[in-house]
């Protein structure tokens, strides 16, 4: 099925990624990878760093094994820097 | 026991809610607040000029709700007290208010102490300041990690 994921960047990341959401089509269930393939080479390289979290639909979940379906919200969370 | 935890877009007045919070808890004994303010200067010295926090809807709340929970299961208390601003705030105005309430003051002081520790370092927040007329995000501090790490040393165990 296709469809869309919305990538939510949050910290520095909306600044590296010129805003703090992107809605990418998707050509069905898609990895990490696929997603990061999808996008440009200076905006996807921090996105790939280790030590950025990942939320899907609001939930903290690992990087890998990571599936992502139409109308999945994916969160990209830099190490926060606290209140 | 009553916790109130509270993530607020727009100022807030610490000694209001502080007022508050002490009459709704007439039996504890005593109470531990810690009121954390946007500082006039950054550590080069240069003045600080607005200072923005972000978050995450889906989890900075519920974070903030699950670390009270973690609080009250370690100490006694009578009552918990944690308000966190985000938004774009200006030197002096408040940015997180910790207060415990409780019968002995060991235990307040202690839980005040555990819940900002971990605010600073886990509660998911991200922060810039603005200084000179530009924006510079904060990175996270080491010193925040050597302070969680107390608690860990501390831990017996969950």
């Amino acid at each position: 099925m296709t469809g869309s994921v919305r990538l939510v960047f949050l910290g520095r990341l909306a600044d590296q990624c010129g805003a703090g959401e992107l809605v990418l089509e998707l050509s069905g269930l898609s990895t990490l990878d696929d997603i990061l393939l999808g996008l440009p080479t200076p905006l996807a390289e921090p996105l790939a760093d280790p030590r950025v979290k990942l939320a899907l639909n609001g939930m903290l979940v690992p990087r890998e094994g990571l599936v992502v379906d139409a109308g999945d919200e994916l969160a990209f969370l830099p190490p926060v820097s606290g209140g | 026991m009553a916790t109130t935890v509270r993530l607020l877009l727009e100022p807030f007045d610490p000694a209001a809610e502080l007022s508050s919070f002490s009459k709704a808890h007439p039996a504890a004994g005593g109470f531990v607040s810690f009121l954390g303010q946007v500082r006039a200067s950054e550590s080069g010295g240069s003045a600080v000029e607005a200072l923005e926090l972000t978050h995450y809807e889906p989890l900075t709340l519920p974070g903030m709700q699950a670390l009270a929970d973690e609080v009250l299961s370690r100490w006694g208390l009578d009552g918990l007290l944690i308000l966190h601003r985000a938004g774009v705030m200006v030197p002096g105005d408040p940015i997180v208010l910790v207060a415990a309430a409780a019968r002995h003051r060991r235990d307040a002081f202690a839980a005040a102490d555990f819940a900002m520790d971990h605010l600073k370092s886990q509660s998911w927040f991200w922060k810039r300041e603005k200084a000179g007329g530009a924006w510079r995000w904060i990175e996270p501090r080491e010193e925040d990690h050597s302070d969680l790490a107390r608690w860990e040393l501390s831990e017996t165990g969950n």
